[in-house]
């Protein structure tokens, strides 16, 4: 083994790194909670709804739950840029990223509304609420409670497919990475350390959901 | 004489067989990542089930490969190669990463299947004199599959995917093929349309079938 190992420029540049992470997990929760509220729409409409709204719902979710998800970045990036609408690197990732969170969670959402029975919406209808209350009072904090775990497992994936900016351009952690990489050579040591700070990441983010998961469920 | 109006040119129907090889070239790393994946997976997951001990050594290691993007696996698996001495192609350095990503997230699905057959009904199989390989073959084998087939589909789609990714490292699949594609024709919609049919074509089937049979296994 001939290879000599340099860590010292990539600590050097690692208050830089961190704060492309700080970055990376801004588009993440970013496209979270717009792949949430999406999500929660698509699979209303999903479940409720025919003709046209029902057929874009059905596509939008197939599309981006069999398809890569780099393939998704690279239209809203170069696919769209045919048209002449161009977006800056980050709106890019958000919007690949939201595109397939919301089709990945809408799934979830709709395998939680599956799970709770017809009859608790006919009991609130007869209670007097109307379907607004219904649906934001009785029925969707319960499917949060049912989908909590899928959407952590998706938040993850947001972490972990938010890399995939680096391929268009956007300087989050992976993005930074490359940059520092290719500008110093030390290919193996910045993508090293990268890698840990990408575990490190999805361990907070594990850790915190759980603590949040003992506040709200306990009973 | 070759003439320079070749570098952009339309596309030309010649261009899809193009992507369709390349098409197959994704359905040929997929194919084998998954399999020996799978095979890999399950005796991991088979080791996980057995000791505590194990289960948190192992457990952690694989638990890596799931936090940390498949982009960054590969392009530090790939830069990591030659360090130790390995010279690795494009596809096997690709189909190496691919492989062990499939297995640490296979052994997971695994355990669950192994878990879901209960202690009692191994006793009970030990105990009308089955060995320890019979009760895994002709006991567990048969419950857990059920248990966990489809989340097995769902990892595979997957990695069908996520192979997508490997084209960072220059193998010519399906994305990288559109790339090229886009590069020459600049008809990025198109291309990318076609790529993403090729895509949806290859994956959409598979889980509308995984949907049908766990439908029909849960009634």
């Amino acid at each position: 083994m001939d290879y000599n190992f340099h860590w010292r420029p990539v600590f050097k540049t690692l208050p830089d790194l961190l704060q492309s992470a700080v970055l990376t997990l801004e588009v993440a929760i970013l496209s979270m909670i717009l792949g949430i509220l999406f999500g929660l729409a698509l699979s209303l409409i999903r479940i409720n709804m025919t003709g046209p709204l029902k057929w874009f719902a059905v596509s939008w979710i197939e599309l981006a739950r069999n398809t890569p998800a780099l393939l998704q970045l690279f239209f809203f990036g170069f696919g769209l840029g045919a048209f002449g609408i161009h977006f800056s690197p980050f709106l890019i990732v958000l919007m690949g990223l939201t595109f397939n969170n919301a089709g990945y969670l809408a799934e979830n959402f709709r395998g939680g509304f599956n799970a709770i029975p017809d009859t608790q919406i006919k009991a609130s209808l007869s209670l007097g609420m109307n379907s607004f209350q219904t649906y934001t009072r009785i029925i969707i904090p319960q499917v949060l409670r049912i989908v909590y775990h899928p959407m952590t497992n998706q938040m993850v994936w947001a972490v972990l497919m938010s890399s995939l900016g680096m391929l268009v351009g956007f300087r989050e952690l992976s993005g930074e990475t490359q940059f520092f990489a290719s500008k110093t050579y030390r290919i193996f040591e910045y993508f090293a350390v990268t890698a840990v700070i990408y575990y490190v990441l999805v361990k907070i983010i594990l850790g915190i959901s759980r603590l949040i998961a003992n506040r709200l469920f306990k009973y | 004489m070759e003439s320079a109006a070749t570098y952009f040119s339309g596309f030309s129907p010649n261009d899809l067989w193009f992507l369709g090889e390349a098409a197959l070239r994704t359905l040929w790393i997929s194919f084998w990542a998954i399999s020996i994946g799978s095979i890999l997976g399950i005796f991991l997951g088979l080791a996980l089930s057995i000791s505590r001990l194990l289960a948190f050594t192992l457990g952690t290691i694989l638990d890596i490969f799931r936090s940390v993007p498949l982009i960054i696996q590969l392009v530090l698996f790939f830069n990591f190669a030659p360090i130790i001495g390995l010279r690795l192609n494009p596809f096997e350095a690709g189909l190496i990463v691919l492989t062990v990503y499939t297995s640490a997230y296979v052994a997971n699905v695994a355990r669950a299947g192994i878990e879901a057959v209960g202690i009692p009904m191994r006793r009970a199989a030990r105990s009308l004199g089955m060995n320890y390989w019979q009760d895994l073959r002709y006991v567990v084998w048969p419950i857990g599959l059920r248990a966990v087939l489809p989340a097995w589909v769902g990892v595979a789609l997957g990695v069908l995917k996520d192979s997508a990714l490997v084209s960072i490292l220059g193998y010519v699949e399906l994305l990288k093929a559109s790339q090229i594609l886009m590069t020459r024709t600049q008809e990025a919609i198109l291309v990318l349309s076609i790529a993403g049919a090729f895509y949806f074509a290859l994956s959409y089937p598979i889980s509308y079938y995984a949907t049908r049979l766990e439908q029909r296994w849960s009634e």
